[in-house]
């Protein structure tokens, strides 16, 4: 899986720019690591102090629930969540970590079946791959990882700007085209985006290309004149191919709240997604939303961005994440596992 | 904004209000579901945990539950914490000062900063007449600093010269001394986004505050935040200082509760609303005014400053009889809808009114909008007398005529009236909800003359 090569010596585009985040030295896996610990600390350090030696009581349980809804899960699926767990542990006594391995696992077997990667079609030449997502949720950065990413595969990648509306959008593309290697088509300043996503096609094919990435305006789903633009662009990529776009990724942000459930659904009325790809679990924010997700939509989960730098996008493994988001991943054992799931994906997948 | 759980919340507090007696249990069981739907709209766990043991106290401290309308003092109870978390007062950008001001913008990456600098730079050029300078101090994001220099001329806004391969302190101090020697009034200075946990790039951003020494640290954060926006928060606000926020991306659904966990974290004014992508898209922001519109009360201060600003007072008075109390014609609606007009438009203005999130979603369903007011009028005044007093006269050959006169279709005569006794139907709606007599009824019997005293009984009513 492309996610998984070494890191690559840092391109020779724009000097200024981090290839790496600053913290980033232990390799990915630290990352990875670090990531999601930062993700789990605030829940880690509350379930610690809860749950030291004690009876799982209605008030453990409640508090419980709030470290969950801390962690974005949403208050309905946090005391689902909790309520279950109650009805099978109530009022015996549990230490910390018993309570953590129960939840996480719980959470984890929402997960885990939407830990799927993007699957690139060889037979489509190219494969048409349309990014699409609200405002700044990191949607050209990650065109940009995955054209690095499928570049070190060997394939041969060609990128859209078809965010023709927002300002310095296309010169922020090219950017990454000269970061990762990867041609970049632009049309002129709000021109029309269809007519861009279709030139950067009909070139593709002429090159031969084994991808094509479209990168597109951020738009509020709530915009029905933006959303129409959007399905315009899949109409004219369908003239080419009527398959086209072989794949549509919807880009969160893990900060979003609740508000991400209203994003899925109206994306997903709009046109089919193929997958999610949660950027920014690098930071604070604990995704937690994602579990909501998961359970309601049932969509891959293709990835999730840990930084800014061309190889911070890693497969989205649902027990690393699930143990993390409950702060499990500081003793030694499960380190191991991570790693042990970790290098699992190391073997290409495709 | 804030309709989804403006909504919920005056549902809520809207069954409570409308009970004779209530119970403890009662309390209890709307506080209940007031905590869902405030956590549904993400606001931070521990502010409605904050709020709701507050409203509890206070309901069942005083004798509230043995008054004469417990309902409506819990409500007023709800507000009123709402208020307190929210802050009563609006304060404006601290730019007076010896030039140039300094403002800098903070916050995650993604969130809005450049967009929003270019907006507020727009404003205080063109409202407030400052003359302002802009700079980019992102050397990470690719094409931060040519974005912000698209901008900022479209906007008609001077920028800093963008001078390759300097380091963010070495632009802010370019920055400063172009801005001194050059004479603007306000120099804007975007920044990175930048992880709050991420302690190189905070300590960046508090190098660089104080080499810039800044009047204004704006935080600049996404209304569609979750849990995250305490925690970030917390930590601009430890770590650089924060003096205002910027909430962005309003137009969207997000039902906005990280504008009350910021608010409660930092205790700094939300200064500025962004509505849209666009550099028009900013809005000034009045804290005081959010509880009330929370709580699906309406923005009654909104709507009758609005009013005062585009229509006289002795017309407005006259409307909101009409509106209140009911018996208004197609001659009426005529008037109103030139008004309606001036004041930004029907939907916009119901948006301000209590209670009736709802019935804007069936005027938007009945697409009553503001392009095609003025066909509406148009319509209108090809009736004669007699028939804008009495719709019901109008049948099939009127409608032909009146559609001829005015230059439309039959079916939009009909779309007209059809809109009329949707109309009526919801000021019946709205006059129900505020009870017996409409506004007349509250305020005992006479219209008031004083916007004022219309609101503070309102306020005191509902
Ligand atoms: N920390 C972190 N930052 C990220 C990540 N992904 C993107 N970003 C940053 O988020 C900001 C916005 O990213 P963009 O890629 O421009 O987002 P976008 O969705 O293309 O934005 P619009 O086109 O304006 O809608 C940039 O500063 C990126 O560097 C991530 O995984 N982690
Ligand atoms: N719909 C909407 N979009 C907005 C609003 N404010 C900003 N945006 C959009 O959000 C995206 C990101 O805005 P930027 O101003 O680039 O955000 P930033 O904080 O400077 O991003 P970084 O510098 O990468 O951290 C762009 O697509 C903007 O057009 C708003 O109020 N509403
Ligand atoms: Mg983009
Ligand atoms: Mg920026």
């Amino acid at each position: 899986m492309f996610f998984s090569s070494p890191p690559p010596a840092p391109a020779s585009a724009s000097a200024a720019a981090p290839e790496e985040s600053p913290r980033a030295s232990g390799g990915w896996l630290a990352r990875l690591r670090s990531g999601l610990k930062r993700s789990s600390d605030t829940l880690s350090s509350g379930l610690k102090n809860v749950f030291a030696r004690r009876t799982l009581d209605q008030a453990a349980l409640e508090e419980l629930e709030d470290l969950l809804i801390q962690a974005d899960l949403g208050p309905k699926p946090a005391a689902r969540l909790v309520k279950d767990l109650g009805a099978t542990r109530l009022d015996k006594t549990v230490t910390d970590a018993e309570v953590r391995a129960i939840l996480a696992e719980s959470l984890a077997s929402i997960l885990a079946p939407c830990a799927k990667p993007l699957e690139i079609d060889p037979t489509k030449k190219p494969f048409v791959v349309l990014m699409v997502g609200v405002n700044g949720n990191g949607k050209t950065t990650t065109v940009g990882k995955l054209a690095h990413g499928y570049r070190e595969q060997g394939l041969s990648v060609l990128l859209a700007a078809a965010d023709t509306f927002r300002a310095a959008a296309v010169e922020q593309l090219v950017a990454w085209g000269e970061r990762t290697g990867c041609p970049v088509v632009v049309g002129p300043p709000k021109g029309d985006a269809a007519a861009v996503a279709f030139r950067a096609y009909e070139q593709a094919r002429a090159e031969g290309r084994d991808l094509l990435l479209v990168d597109t305006a951020g738009r509020l789903h709530t915009h029905d004149n933006l959303m129409q633009e959007l399905a315009k662009i899949g109409r004219v990529l369908k003239k080419i191919d009527p398959e086209a776009p072989h794949a549509t990724l919807l880009v969160l942000d893990a900060t979003t709240g609740q508000n991400a459930h209203a994003q899925v659904e109206t994306f997903k009325a709009l046109t089919p997604i193929s997958g999610l790809i949660v950027t920014k679990l690098d930071g604070s924010a604990k995704g937690g939303v994602l579990v909501a997700l998961a359970d309601r939509f049932g969509l891959p989960i293709v990835a999730v961005g840990v930084g800014e730098g061309v190889s911070d996008l890693r497969p989205f493994d649902a027990t690393a994440f699930a143990r993390a988001l409950v702060g499990l991943e500081d003793d030694r054992q499960s380190k191991q596992e991570l790693d042990m799931s970790c290098r699992g994906d190391e073997e290409p997948s495709t | 904004m804030f309709e989804g759980l403006n909504t919920k919340l005056g549902a809520i507090f809207d069954r409570l209000g409308r009970r004779g007696v209530i119970s403890e249990g009662d309390i209890t069981d709307a506080l209940r579901e007031a905590r869902v739907a405030l956590l549904e709209a993400d606001v931070a766990l521990s502010v409605v945990k904050d709020f709701t043991v507050k409203v509890k106290e206070r309901a069942l401290g005083q004798d509230v539950l043995r008054s004469v309308a417990p309902g409506q003092q819990v409500i007023k109870i709800a507000h009123d914490a709402l208020l307190d978390m929210l802050g009563t007062t609006a304060e404006p950008l601290n730019i007076n000062v010896a030039p140039p001001a300094v403002v800098l913008m903070l916050g995650l990456q993604g969130s809005g900063k450049t967009t929003t600098a270019a907006k507020v730079a727009r404003f205080l050029q063109g409202t407030q007449r400052r003359k302002v300078l802009l700079a980019s101090l992102d050397v990470r994001r690719p094409a931060a600093q040519e974005q912000l220099a698209v901008l900022a001329e479209h906007v008609g806004v001077a920028s800093l010269p963008i001078v390759p391969g300097q380091d963010p302190l070495g632009i802010t101090r370019r920055a400063l001394q172009a801005a001194r020697q050059e004479g603007f009034d306000v120099l804007i200075l975007d920044t990175a986004g930048r992880l709050a946990v991420d302690e190189d790039l905070m300590a960046e951003a508090a190098a660089i505050r104080d080499l810039a020494q800044p009047h204004e640290k704006l935080l600049v954060l996404d209304a569609m935040t979750g849990q995250d926006a305490l925690t970030t928060a917390t930590h601009f606000h430890a770590k650089v200082g924060v003096t205002g926020l910027v909430l962005t991306r309003l137009d969207g659904d997000a039902r906005g509760g990280a504008a009350l966990s910021l608010r409660a974290v930092t205790g700094c004014p939300i200064k500025f609303l962004g509505t849209g992508e666009k550099v028009e898209a900013l809005e000034v922001y009045h804290p005081d005014r959010l509880a009330d519109r929370i709580l699906g009360m309406g923005d009654v201060v909104s709507l009758v400053e609005k009013a005062a600003a585009t229509v006289d007072k002795t017309e407005a008075e006259a409307m909101a009889t009409k509106m209140f109390t009911g018996g208004f014609d197609l001659n009426d609606l005529a008037k109103q809808l030139r008004q309606v007009r001036k004041m930004g438009g029907l939907s916009s203005l119901l948006g301000f009114l209590p209670g009736v999130g709802k019935i804007k979603d069936q005027l938007k369903a009945a697409n009553v909008d503001d392009r095609v007011i003025a066909r509406q009028e148009a319509i209108i005044l090809s009736m004669t007398l007699k028939e804008r007093r009495d719709a019901s006269l109008l049948g099939a050959s009127r409608k032909r005529r009146i559609a001829k006169g005015a230059g439309v279709e039959v079916q939009d005569v009909n779309r007209l009236l059809k809109q009329f006794f949707e109309m009526e139907k919801t000021l019946r709606q709205v006059r129900r909800k505020m009870g017996p007599g409409g506004l007349a009824g509250l305020m005992g019997g006479g219209v008031s003359d004083d916007p004022d005293k219309v609101l503070a009984r309102l306020k005191r009513g509902f």
